[in-house]
């Protein structure tokens, strides 16, 4: 046994005379310390990990049997679903996969929210983490293409068009991203290239990114303290702890529950009623005809209501654009000198609720067919909306904040 | 000059003018990446004229042809139809006289066709791009309504002669493609009246 050790150890000095395994381990793992106060909002970063790792492994098992080609890519999916083996659940695992990547991501986001993450010193932490969510967006329409249904179709026609609603350059650009007067085969290879090349090695670059900036300043906690000024005289901060063990254990058993509840809806609802896969996808696309009821995945769907709500096309797609884009600014909006919703008052506390519910509102009326109702609903949970954002600067600043402690609560 | 004095001067030329040409390299090398994103000599290939018998379109009937992979529809309108369309206010319309839509000189008028009764239409919204649905019965959509088509997507509407309603998301009234009548029942899509051979 000892021999072994001797043996396991040995290599382990030869590879770091060569390479800084141990001192890389270390800082992001073993001597990472982690504030030890995290609770349930913060499985949300890893459960991102652990979906980008299963989209990576699961498409590149459907790369195997799916075909790029107008005429080919909607048999060779159904064909992946019937007669491949074990086709239907990698299928099923990367369908689910997007919609599960998005709720872990916004849940991921909202918790940024709540506990003031995004704020000094961890600006760029957030910016990276958008850059990360609009690759991921991306990333999703790009696929949403590939299985050639009626809505992967028009769904791409839509947000081409989008394109073309930018003064003098629009519709050359539309041009220049479809490769064709109309969406096509040759749309179809280029999204092809693009999803399964192109966007997974931004989109992994730009994790990578986000975690070393994160690693860098260290993680916020639900108090919002800043665990690094209270050290002990070892110089380890009072209220942290070594990432490994104890959070690669704890996170473990939440990336468990995770996949019970992920297994579930693979096994017993994979559509989910329409949600994840919609019905008119089960048809081919058909270049003719535009389905009755259009409506993006439900993760575009707040956007898409704002784009609705707008009878003008420019400012439309503009108010769209800006909708994502505004959360850039988060940093530089929040003038509250706290950073936890533990110790901001009764203004952030009610502006981030009717922020979350105009959110929630907006995703439900973009999946809805347009009435002249409704379309004053969505007019008025886009400026709810808008207003969380471009208020910020003041109710921030206004609002009544309770003393933050100096160390970490037990709660 | 000893062997160890450092030219700074020197070195920050040499850096300059690496980066700056490497810079330039580096631009030009992009060209191809970019245009290769550009339709392919095959995809522009694509656009030949068809030839469509409209002999058998009933009145107030549509059909659908497809014409460098979109959809174009032949309408053919009733009188009460073409009637319908005079008796629309033109405030209820974006683009009345069509100064600002797409559409060959023979169609700039208010029916927005060569001859009144057959409406050629390219079947695709100028919002972004979704099929509308064509809803000639009055009253279908709403009480106002006249006939005409109705996008499911974002809302837009067009009357009878693809002009687009004023308060909806479309900017300009629907595509005219060119075409020629060949002969009372045909017609060619794609193709001018002056180009007839």
């Amino acid at each position: 046994m000892n021999a072994v050790v001797k043996q396991l150890t040995g290599l382990r000095d030869w590879v770091d005379d060569r390479f800084p395994l141990v001192q890389l381990w270390n800082d992001h793992m073993g001597q990472y310390y982690a504030p030890k106060n995290f609770n349930f909002w913060y499985y949300f970063g890893v459960l991102s990990i652990v979906v980008l790792a299963l989209q990576i492994l699961t498409g590149i098992w459907l790369t195997m049997n799916y075909k790029p080609d107008a005429e080919l890519a909607f048999a060779s999916v159904e064909y992946i679903m019937r007669d491949v083996e074990w086709g239907w659940l990698i299928r099923y695992m990367h369908s689910t996969g997007a919609s599960a990547f998005f709720i872990v991501v916004y849940l991921h986001m909202f918790r940024a929210l709540l506990y003031g993450s995004y704020k000094k010193p961890r600006e760029l932490i957030w910016v990276l983490g958008m850059f990360t969510y609009l690759a991921l967006m991306a990333e999703a329409f790009l696929g949403y293409l590939l299985p050639w249904g009626q809505m992967s179709f028009w769904g791409a026609q839509v947000i081409i068009s989008l394109f073309g609603a930018i003064p003098f350059v629009g519709d050359t650009l539309s041009l220049w991203i479809r490769g064709d007067f109309v969406v096509s085969d040759v749309t179809l290879n280029r999204f092809f290239s693009l999803h399964v090349i192109a966007m997974p090695l931004a989109i992994i670059g730009l994790v990578f990114l986000h975690i070393i900036a994160l690693h860098e300043v260290g993680s916020n906690n639900p108090d919002g303290v800043e665990i690094k000024k209270k050290k002990g005289p070892d110089g380890k901060p009072l209220d942290g702890i070594p990432f490994h063990p104890y959070y690669t254990v704890k996170d473990s058993v939440g990336v468990i529950i995770f996949f019970m509840f992920f297994a579930a809806v693979v096994f017993f609802a994979p559509e989910f009623g329409g949600w994840f896969l919609e019905a008119n996808n089960f048809v081919p696309a058909n270049p003719l005809v535009t389905p009755e009821h259009i409506v993006p995945l439900w993760y575009f769907t707040p956007f898409y209501a704002i784009l609705r709500a707008v009878p003008d096309k420019l400012i439309g797609v503009l108010l769209m654009g800006a909708a994502t884009n505004i959360l850039f600014l988060l940093p530089w909006l929040d003038r509250s000198p706290v950073k936890s919703i533990r110790y901001r008052g009764p203004i952030f506390k009610t502006a981030l609720s009717l922020f979350v519910i105009s959110f929630i509102a907006l995703g439900y009326l973009g999946t809805q067919t347009p009435t002249p109702q409704m379309t004053w609903m969505a007019r008025g949970f886009s400026a709810i909306y808008f207003g969380f954002f471009l208020l910020m600067p003041f109710y921030s600043k206004m609002d009544k904040t309770k003393p933050v402690p100096d160390r970490v609560t037990s709660k | 000059m000893s062997d160890n004095a450092v030219d700074v001067d020197r070195r920050r030329f040499l850096t300059g003018t690496t980066a700056v040409i490497g810079g330039i390299g580096a631009a030009v090398a992009s060209v191809p990446f970019i245009a290769s994103f550009q339709p392919s000599a095959k995809a522009k290939a694509i656009g030949a004229p068809v030839e469509v018998d409209i002999g058998k379109i009933e009145p107030g009937q549509r059909i659908t042809q497809k014409w460098r992979g979109q959809p174009v529809w032949i309408v053919r309108r009733t009188s009460a139809m073409v009637d319908s369309l005079k008796n629309i206010d033109g405030d209820l319309l974006r683009d009345p006289a069509s100064s600002e839509s797409i559409q060959p000189e023979y169609a700039a008028n208010a029916w927005r066709s060569a001859k009144e009764e057959y409406l050629i239409l390219v079947g695709l919204c100028t919002h972004l791009g979704c099929s509308p649905s064509f809803v000639p019965e009055p009253g279908a959509i709403d009480e106002a309504w006249v006939g005409g088509f109705f996008c499911p997507c974002h809302g837009s509407k067009f009357d009878l002669a693809g002009r687009a309603y004023s308060g909806y998301p479309a900017p300009t009234n629907m595509t005219v493609p060119p075409y020629r009548f060949a002969s009372d029942t045909r017609i060619v899509i794609g193709e001018d009246e002056g180009d007839a051979s």
